[in-house]
């Protein structure tokens, strides 16, 4: 008890900070303009409310980068981080549980005989009648292998940064940056190609909308997952990893991999097998 | 040598509002968490007082008048207006005390100041994290209060589909903007849940003291622990659901829209999927709580500590795969309604243990009865009473008459009025003094139990007469015959509403008489690491980790 203020344990105890506060206000501003916005009104209010959040987001990741240069992040704060990380992507396959629990109620249960409108609306086959889908072996495939040859690259950067080899590093973050920028420039020329609606007015039905929003959630997933990777690389020119210490960059290769399994599902359920069986057609 | 970087930051906190809106203390913001729940629960307390004073009688009572009021216009020609705001004070009631009444109150206020403490933890894992699951409330809760004052329905206010907002009616049949106000406040709500689960796991798992292993820590700290792993994994499930929602109001998605291939039923799944983890969400951190309270004023530790802890995991576990018990009437094969029905009641099992585990810690032991043990063992009957008739309910066939009745509306009460808010009045009780410093009285305590415990019970045993009878939830009026159990109903919930002023009396009584409670001041049945500070705690604890043998 000779000084009740010494810190006798390894935890990092946060000063005191105004973005969370600074955060919910700019959340709250985002979603009343987002009402604003969608009934009609102008979409400036939640713009303000998204470039605060996104200030937000900004000052305070920048202030726990300061804080790992300063030497808060020790041996058991940085297991917390891991801990943190893991959980969130977690939540974040829970939400995609929702995204494929709908796929799979719509196109298992089609032709489900005590839903005769849906029967009626998708003549009770998947894909519903009047849906030219796409071929899952031409576009798809390729970003198949860009997601997947992006996951090659990010362990590059992930064994050049363990060993020191900074160029290795530089360039294979690089080039997974490149190559989900890549991904996300077919999935958008897709989607400008699709032989189907997204909204119901203009013709859609539950396949576009199932198709659409799952996908389109992964895209928007990737972009994050871009925009991570692309601090990364600002923080590798500047120096910032160690081989021995570098979760910042290890927290973007999970995030990244973790895109990359969701697409995996995408392929094969939404893609493939969503398509098995059905004349293509070339688009 | 990082801490003779940091030493100098731990002195001067900030004071003044600065001390909680930049708040990165897991004291701090868990008393920040119960005020907002005190005040989300009044406010979703006098919601319930008025559908009561409407359903003293049948006929339309008040609610015409109250239409008139808050919209505008003559009393008369305000009916339907009436009509459609009980039924937004059904819906709001229901969202404000579950997400801003029991779930603040029980992880964040008590979960934030009584985790680290138990486990001998200086903070919480992510303090700052912490900060903005507590701020994001107060935009969610005003989110939802600004829906009860704008369009959802074509010409009339608010959102009135009940807590379980099920499309048509949350869709097209509520085009106003009401229903994307409330959907965005559970967003945002739902957002704030998930990284509070997060930062509770990862302090739980890592930030345990030397020789706090898994198998002794508190049984409160193990019913957080579940309740937030339930919260990660079902949360994000029902942010899908509302996120479809809100693309079937505003994009033109066809997720619910049956015509084009949707499926309303589907949103019932997601919703359920999230929403029968949620009421043990509700409870479990009441098991906790109920755990510690009756272990203390029995003067034993608690019987079958093992079993306790894994039968909460157990009931985390089994909840996540009985949902669709709350759909038994949607036309689901019969197949599954009995898997469902089977399900359900192995639940029962786990709870069964915990029931007698709690009357076996009782049993033999010196107890006590303090304010907080009365709650304690209030809850423990009362849950039992709704842990039994939701037994009944459970039965596919049983449910076919019961379902939407006031018989589901007294066994959820039950379980979460009379249980959960238990829970939450015993623990206020319990740690009252350790969080503030100061005892609180011990007669108005016991007032306030007792005449909540009358109150309560007055409300919801005869609302299990009404739903046998075949009264409908979620309507303003009623048949003559169910005239009488309804008076009786409402005349509870005046003395409940009397009860609550006595416990915010108390409080008042508490702060002005400033008696010193002491360090620990219910004796040697208290045992766990929140006792052996000062009351109240110092701005950071455990600078030097205390070590368990």
């Amino acid at each position: 008890m000779a000084d009740a203020h010494a810190k006798n344990h390894d935890y990092h105890l946060v000063d005191p900070s105004p973005w969370p506060a600074v955060g919910a206000a700019a959340a709250f501003i985002m979603a009343v303009g987002a009402v604003m916005w969608m009934h009609g009104s102008t979409w400036a209010v939640m713009v303000v409310g998204l470039l605060g959040v996104l200030y937000t987001m900004f000052m305070w990741w920048r202030d726990i980068v300061k804080e790992s240069h300063k030497g808060d992040h020790t041996d058991v704060v940085s297991l917390h981080l891991r801990y943190g990380m893991l959980l969130f992507i977690a939540s974040e396959v829970m939400f995609f549980v929702a995204w494929f629990w709908a796929f799979f109620d719509a196109s298992l249960f089609a032709g489900d005989v005590m839903q005769p409108s849906r029967v009626d609306a998708t003549s009770g086959v998947w894909p519903p009648k009047g849906i030219d889908v796409f071929d899952p072996w031409h576009l798809p495939l390729i970003n198949t292998l860009i997601l997947l040859t992006s996951g090659t690259t990010v362990t590059w950067a992930h064994h050049a940064l363990l060993n020191n080899d900074r160029k290795g590093l530089k360039w294979g973050l690089a080039l997974t940056i490149g190559l989900g920028l890549l991904f996300t420039a077919v999935q958008a020329y897709e989607y400008a190609h699709a032989a189907f609606a997204f909204n119901r007015d203009n013709g859609g039905n539950i396949y576009g909308s199932t198709f659409f929003m799952a996908t389109g959630f992964h895209g928007f997933h990737v972009i994050i997952g871009t925009l991570f990777l692309i601090v990364c690389l600002f923080r590798a020119l500047k120096g910032h990893f160690r081989p021995e210490k570098h979760f910042g960059f290890e927290a973007a290769a999970w995030y990244w991999h973790f895109v990359d399994v969701v697409w995996l599902f995408l392929f094969a359920c939404i893609y493939v097998w969503g398509s098995a069986g059905v004349q293509l057609v070339e688009h | 040598m990082a801490h003779a970087a940091t030493a100098h930051d731990d002195h001067g906190h900030p004071t003044g509002w600065r001390r909680y809106v930049y708040s990165t203390n897991h004291k701090d913001i868990g008393t920040m968490y119960l005020w907002f729940a005190i005040f989300a629960g009044i406010i979703g307390g006098i919601l319930s007082i008025m559908m009561r004073i409407e359903l003293a009688e049948p006929g339309i009572q008040i609610f015409h008048g109250l239409a008139a009021m808050v919209y505008g216009g003559e009393a008369d020609a305000s009916i339907d207006a009436g009509k459609h705001m009980f039924n937004v004070f059904v819906t709001a009631h229901g969202l404000l005390m579950i997400f801003f009444m029991v779930m603040p109150a029980m992880i964040g206020g008590y979960g934030n100041w009584f985790v680290p403490l138990m486990i001998g933890a200086p903070d919480m894992a992510f303090p700052r994290m912490n900060n903005i699951s507590f701020w994001l409330l107060p935009p969610a809760l005003g989110l939802l209060l600004i829906s009860m004052f704008v369009e959802g329905p074509a010409g009339a206010h608010g959102v009135g589909g009940g807590w379980t907002i099920y499309p048509p009616l949350s869709t097209t049949g509520q085009p106003g903007p009401a229903m994307d106000f409330a959907i965005l406040s559970i967003h945002i709500a739902g957002a704030s849940s998930i990284l509070g689960a997060i930062n509770f796991i990862t302090t739980i798992f890592n930030m345990r003291a030397p020789g706090m292993t898994l198998h002794k820590m508190p049984l409160f700290v193990w019913s957080i622990l579940v309740t937030v792993f339930l919260l990660l994994l079902s949360l994000p499930v029902l942010a899908g659901a509302i996120t479809m929602l809100l693309t079937d109001r505003n994009f033109g998605t066809s997720f619910f829209v049956a015509s084009k291939g949707g499926d309303p039923v589907l949103f019932q799944h997601l919703f359920w999927f999230f929403g029968h983890p949620e009421v043990y969400i509700l409870i479990l951190p009441g098991f906790g709580i109920v755990s510690q309270i009756v272990s203390t004023f029995s003067r034993k530790p608690v019987f079958g500590y093992l079993g306790m802890a894994y039968a909460m995991v157990a009931i985390g576990v089994v909840g996540f795969v009985v949902w669709a018990h709350h759909m038994y009437t949607v036309g689901m094969d019969a197949d599954t309604q009995a898997y469902f029905v089977a399900a359900t009641m192995i639940i029962a099992v786990p709870t069964g243990v915990k029931i007698f585990s709690w009357i076996a810690t009782m049993w033999g032991g010196s107890i006590e009865f303090r304010t907080p043990m009365l709650w304690a063992i209030g809850f423990i009957f009362l849950f039992t009473v709704g842990g039994v008739t939701g037994v009944v309910l459970a039965n596919a066939g049983a449910d076919r008459s019961l379902h939407d009745t006031y018989y589901v509306v007294a066994h959820f009460h039950y379980v979460l009025s009379l249980g959960a808010v238990f829970a939450i009045f015993g623990a206020w009780y319990y740690w009252f003094p350790k969080i503030t410093g100061y005892m609180y009285s011990e007669a108005i305590g016991k007032a306030h139990f007792w005449i909540q415990f009358i109150g309560v019970n007055l409300i919801f045993f005869p609302q299990h007469f009404l739903g046998l009878a075949g009264m409908p939830r979620r309507y303003i009026d009623y048949p003559e015959v169910y005239a009488g159990w309804n008076m009786v109903s409402s005349i509870g919930s005046y003395i409940s509403a009397f009860s609550v002023l006595i416990f915010l009396y108390g409080v008042f009584q508490a702060f002005a008489r400033k008696q010193k409670a002491g360090d620990n001041p219910w004796g040697a049945g208290a045992t766990t690491l929140e006792w052996t500070l000062s009351s109240p705690p110092p701005f950071h604890q455990f600078n030097t980790l205390p070590v368990i043998r």
